[in-house]
């Protein structure tokens, strides 16, 4: 079917839009929501499979030619960060069910999760600066709206401070696609790669590339741009946190890995160091607060920074097994960050409180939950059997490589930090001395893990099959480190 | 004391039709001539407003029964449903159709499937603004 890499963006905006007609028929959202959001699943995998056999897969909307047209562009690395997306939303939209609370699922937010789910997919498939950044809004829009749903105070001061920092940098992206578009005089981004090569990226592509990396890195939250972070992802509720913990950054990761590695490619020298220092440093930044604070969610907010430079390091290496690790990276990222997020949220449903200092002891009365819990952390932090040890070697060898030692020895130094500071939420809230609890969502508890565990369940799987995954990655990777290939599925020429 | 504006409610029951007119108008030159959905819906909630300018909330959904949210949803619905129209045919999403037909009085005219995704544009941009402009009217 020729629309196929399009049904992941169409089914969850045909969802959103039905879903608007039972305002306050919950049950109706919930059924209508979970089945359409499997459809997705579904049609994703089918499409990863689809990219697998027969290559690259383009749709040149309403049928006009390449250049001219919007392009969607399904290579392997988007479709797979599709899948993953459409995947996590489905279990944290389960997770939805029992934890958002009937004030907010009354005031449209299931729709609102829809729309989100078509911002986050259509960005990744897009093959148009002008549509990526149509889809950007999309998202952000659709996260505006979840981050002040229910209209806590804490929540409408954080939604101000995200909103403008947000428009800020949409408004910067507009210049930028200005900019490119005076120079090249294009939009797709597979001609726009042909036209840099053309003129061998001047001064002022340059300038563009670095202006770019600002826009993007406001967005994915790299140092010195991710102030608005920790406060903002702070303030709503779980199943939103978890969305935007795991798929928000990710795109503004993705959007940096597309334009450094398809258009601004010829100046490494200059635009991939900045790149690579600043990964450098939003790691160190991100050590600092995780192991800073003594918050469940703050500490796992900060673990978002430093997968977030983890991931950009590897595309300032540029060499392919870097690049290989950071899809693999990337993904691993995202799957383990929603589950952690969830199983945070349990354990706030449990004891009604984020401060670790008032938790302890979980293990006696939920061993379920804590062992799930310590998994998760070996598999954040990269122990080998689990997921996060396959990226992190190819990041690593990559940059040894490369000779880029500090990165390789920042990524590997993160890792410790990265475990000491789960792992003090484990020794601390799941561990120690059981005390009591008076969660109002207490009784849901065993429902909100049956969720989480899912997700740590396929992170595992994607540690232990890494074996099975890793032609698709190296497939990914190979488009991102030869743009020919891009082009030539594009262009068709 | 009320103040009597009769007046501006018997300007605003003439003008009004004359700028949905016009927002008509403006929505079906759009093909060939500046216009389209978007500022045709924009008018025709410009009318919409100076009719709650005149009147108040309730007697002016009472003589619309609309639910401006419901419009959204239906606009929505038109916009992707014709671009997804595509679908059925097997091409591109997005794709347009168009052709020439003898109505009668009108004579030759083209019709085009882009008219029916400018409606939805159209309806949803009544939809948002009047969503917009009655919950802020009605908020303490």
């Amino acid at each position: 079917m020729i629309n196929l890499p399009l049904l992941p963006i169409i089914i969850p905006l045909f969802t959103a839009i039905i879903l608007m007609f039972f305002g306050k028929n919950v049950s109706m959202q919930k059924w209508i929501g979970a089945i359409a959001t499997a459809g997705t699943v579904v049609a994703s995998i089918v499409l990863v499979n689809t990219v697998r056999t027969d290559g690259i897969q383009t749709v040149n909307l309403g049928s006009w030619e390449a250049p001219f047209g919007i392009t969607m562009v399904s290579d392997m690395l988007s479709a797979l960060l599709v899948t993953t997306t459409s995947i996590i939303t489905f279990f944290v939209l389960l997770y939805s069910f029992r934890s958002i609370g009937k004030d907010r699922e009354r005031f449209y937010y299931y729709p609102v999760v829809q729309f989100l789910l078509v911002g986050v997919n259509g960005a990744f498939t897009t093959g148009d600066i002008f549509n990526l950044f149509v889809f950007f809004e999309v998202m952000l829009m659709s996260s505006y709206v979840l981050i002040v749903l229910g209209g806590t105070k804490v929540q409408l001061r954080e939604s101000i401070k995200y909103i403008l920092v947000n428009i800020i940098s949409s408004a910067l992206f507009v210049v930028m696609v200005a900019y490119l578009y005076s120079v090249l005089g294009t939009l797709n981004m597979a001609d726009i790669s042909v036209k840099i090569a053309d003129v061998d990226q001047p001064g002022i592509l340059t300038v563009i590339a670095v202006m770019f990396l600002v826009v993007y890195g406001l967005k994915g939250a790299i140092f010195p741009l991710y102030f608005w972070l920790p406060g903002s992802y702070y303030a709503p509720p779980t199943p939103v946190l978890a969305l935007f913990g795991a798929l928000l950054t990710k795109v503004g990761v993705y959007s940096i890995m597309r334009t450094y590695t398809l258009f601004f490619y010829h100046d490494t020298g200059y635009t991939h160091a900045i790149l690579g220092w600043l990964a450098v440093i939003t790691i160190i930044v991100g050590c600092i607060g995780a192991i800073a604070y003594w918050d469940v969610k703050k500490i796992i907010i900060y673990n978002i920074i430093i997968a977030v430079g983890v991931i950009l390091f590897g595309v300032s290496v540029m060499s392919p097994e870097s690049l290989e690790g950071s899809i693999y990276y990337l993904i691993h990222d995202m799957i383990i960050k929603a589950a952690l997020f969830l199983l945070v949220g349990v354990m706030i449903a449990i004891t009604g409180t984020s401060n670790l200092r008032k938790m302890g002891g979980l293990i006696k009365d939920y061993p379920w939950l804590g062992w799930t819990f310590l998994i998760a952390t070996l598999t954040l932090a990269g122990i080998p059997p689990f997921s996060g040890f396959i990226g992190k070697v190819l990041l690593v060898r990559g940059s040894f490589a490369a000779e880029a030692y500090i990165g390789g020895g920042m990524i590997l130094l993160s890792s410790l930090f990265v475990l000491y500071s789960v792992i003090k939420i484990f020794l601390n809230g799941v561990w120690g001395v059981p005390k009591e609890y008076d969660g109002r969502n207490k009784h849901n508890a065993f429902y909100l893990w049956g969720c989480a565990v899912f997700l740590v369940i396929l992170a595992v799987a994607y540690g232990v099959g890494a074996e099975a995954v890793r032609p698709l990655i190296s497939q990914a990777s190979e488009a991102l480190a030869d743009p020919g290939i891009y082009i030539q599925a594009v262009l068709k020429e | 004391m009320r103040t009597n504006d009769v007046i501006l409610q018997t300007v605003t029951t003439i003008v009004s039709f004359m700028i949905i007119l016009f927002s008509v108008q403006l929505f079906f030159a759009g093909h060939y001539h500046p216009g389209g959905g978007f500022i045709g819906g924009l008018m025709t909630s410009g009318a919409l407003v100076l009719l709650l300018l005149a009147f108040d909330i309730k007697t002016v959904s009472k003589i619309l029964p609309v639910d401006y949210k419901l419009l959204i949803a239906i606009g929505l619905l038109l916009a992707v449903g014709t671009g997804a129209g595509a679908l059925l045919f097997d091409v591109p999403f997005l794709t347009h159709a168009y052709n020439y037909f003898n109505l009668p009085l009108l004579g030759k005219t083209s019709l085009h499937t882009a008219v029916i995704f400018d409606t939805g544009v159209y309806l949803v941009v009544i939809g948002v603004t009047m969503t917009i402009i009655q919950t802020i009217g009605v908020s303490e």
